[in-house]
């Protein structure tokens, strides 16, 4: 056994945390990062640098050092590899102990992984690509409150995608106004209208007039169609005291389904909130706003896959994934790489579709993916093709813009997400038919015909930001 | 394409007002349009149930179950025929056919195929 003795001075980041020889644990937190170094930094240095700043280390030695057992507590960067296509930056792998992190806490994870250490010096810019949550961490968390199985039957809802608006305007609607948007999309045949992240407790429009306006629109919908429905009420709010009055109210109203934004109101409130709806039987929809800043250069930040995998974790049973095929940026690949994190129990290391290690859910149950953003009906034999049946479409404009009004819109999206069910059950290519399955189901209904007319000629063709790294021809 | 403002004539009182789940915006099917979907739950592996309602009941979790759900049945006629029986003996009643996914413990499908006398 050898000692150590206190050397005190600044030592290179890689006589201590960079180890090619170790092999990760089962038990291990990985991270891969994107690196981008400073001009002249070697890759090894570079990369030791991240995993000493993102666990044990600081910038020089100091002698409580030698209190603990670094060698067990620090992080190590194990490997690095090129990033196909981009010879700025390359890929470091570090592999953290588990007990550098509070059991069931994603706040402390991060806090970890992607904190000081972003701003460090000697890299020019870092993006956390993805992580591996071991099980063992993965089952110290509450997860998501309810999961996909159970609210289908809890929503009765089975061998489809469900539909959802997000009511519009985003801002400016009274209580009274609002709830009236929302009564006639769910009397059309939608399962869910959805208010705006941006919708909170506005002067024109108080979180307890809505609530209850809401609420009547929607047993309204629902005592006329004998379908279930729900509206998702937003309780995010400026304090966690707020947010559960909000959340109380929803309960007492008895609505099914509640939302919240877990970037803006932080993970601390996502988890209690995640709890709260686990207690109360609530269904909770998770909106992302924010996340285009931290996930969307392809150098710096994080990758959404990440955030998905912390918010499954932290707990919500919906989450916006993009549409790949609307007005929001979402590469075809990469968003089939983050649903399979969202849905999925076991996720094998994919790189075609981004994903940098297995990851084990164990008995973790799924969430849904909502794809929303600048869909319409010509969209939906894509959307059922690339979603399948676990999903949420939501068609904002693409309801609430029909020429006859959201009932017909909703009628016209509901028409055309079971006739393309339909379809693909009997075997037939959706994305190769789609005009024809369209234009069969438009035959029996007048508003699906209408919609294909307002929206023929709508594109969004603009090329992802965020692209996969892939070698070049 | 007719594009003159339509009322949508959905009425709270109006029976045909009421829908039932998957494929309840769409014409009703035909016995060869049944078939096709009750042969897609056979490929997904599902075990096919029959079960069956009085309408002012449809919006309950719990409908009558014809017989026991058709364990490992995958035969389409057999089914076909089950659904047939159900009907013969409850012509008031509306009738769905459920696609059980045992693996993933929920249902594949549920869809009403008749809608009662």
């Amino acid at each position: 056994m050898t000692t150590k003795t206190y050397d005190a001075g600044v030592k290179d980041y890689r006589q201590t945390y960079w180890d090619p020889s170790y092999t990760p644990k089962d038990t291990d937190l990985l991270a891969c990062f994107k690196i981008t170094p400073q001009e002249g930094v070697p890759r090894e240095e570079a990369a030791a640098a991240v995993a000493a700043e993102s666990s044990t280390g600081t910038w020089t030695t100091v002698w409580t050092d030698l209190l603990t057992d670094l060698e067990y507590y620090k992080g190590r960067a194990y490997r690095v590899e090129d990033v196909p296509g981009d010879d700025t930056c390359f890929y470091a792998f570090v592999a953290y102990p588990i007990d550098l992190f509070e059991e069931g806490s994603i706040v402390n994870v991060l806090t970890s992984l992607v904190g000081n250490v972003f701003g460090f010096k000697a890299i020019r810019a870092l993006r956390l690509e993805d992580i591996r949550f071991p099980l063992h961490y993965v089952l110290t968390c509450g997860g998501p409150p309810n999961g996909m199985v159970v609210e289908r039957d809890k929503m009765n809802k089975y061998g489809r995608p469900m539909l959802g608006c997000t009511i519009k305007p985003k801002l400016g609607l009274s209580a009274k106004n609002y709830g009236r948007a929302v009564y006639e999309c769910l009397r059309g045949g939608l399962d869910f209208t959805k208010d705006d992240e941006n919708v909170n407790s506005q002067p024109f429009m108080r979180w307890r007039q809505r609530f209850e306006f809401v609420a009547e629109a929607v047993k309204k919908a629902q005592a006329e169609t004998g379908e279930r429905k729900g509206h998702y009420l937003n309780v995010t709010a400026p304090n966690v005291e707020e947010m559960y009055k909000r959340a109380e109210f929803a309960k007492e109203l008895d609505m099914p389904i509640i939302m919240h934004d877990f970037l803006t109101a932080g993970f601390t409130a996502n988890t209690s909130l995640a709890n709260w709806c686990r207690d109360n039987g609530m269904l909770l929809h998770i909106h992302r706003a924010m996340h285009a800043v931290i996930d969307r250069n392809r150098h710096h930040g994080i990758h959404f896959r990440v955030l998905a995998k912390c918010l499954r974790l932290s707990g919500g049973d919906h989450l916006h994934s993009g549409t790949v095929v609307g007005k929001l940026e979402g590469d075809r690949e990469a968003t089939l790489g983050w649903i399979d994190i969202m849905r999925e129990s076991f996720i094998p290391e994919n790189r075609g579709r981004g994903i940098f290690f297995d990851q084990d859910f164990g008995h973790m149950p799924g969430i849904f993916p909502v794809a929303s953003g600048g869909i319409h009906v010509w969209h939906m034999p894509a959307l059922v093709s690339i979603f399948g049946d676990d999903a949420v479409l939501q068609f904002g404009g693409g309801t609430l813009g029909h020429p006859w009004g959201n009932a017909a819109g909703a009628a016209a999206n509901r028409v055309a997400v079971e006739a393309c069910v339909k379809a693909r059950n009997e075997g037939r290519n959706l994305e190769k038919e789609a005009r024809d399955i369209l234009t069969e189901a438009a035959k029996h209904s007048p508003e699906l015909g209408a919609a294909m007319e307002t929206w023929k000629e709508i594109r969004f063709e603009y090329d992802v930001v965020d692209k996969l790294d892939a070698a070049v021809g | 394409m007719e594009m003159t403002v339509r009322d949508y004539d959905s009425r709270m009182k109006d029976k045909a007002s009421k829908k039932y789940g998957t494929f309840s915006y769409l014409p009703p099917m035909d016995a060869a349009g049944i078939r096709r979907q009750v042969d897609y739950m056979i490929q997904q592996g599902w075990n096919c149930a029959i079960e069956h309602v009085e309408a002012d009941r449809a919006g309950d979790d719990y409908w009558y179950m014809w017989k026991l759900p058709l364990f490992g049945e995958r035969d389409v006629d057999a089914i076909m025929n089950e659904l047939t029986s159900c009907r013969e003996a409850n012509p008031a009643n509306l009738i769905r056919i459920v696609g059980y996914d045992n693996r993933r413990q929920t249902q594949g499908q549920s869809m009403v195929v008749y809608h009662g006398a």
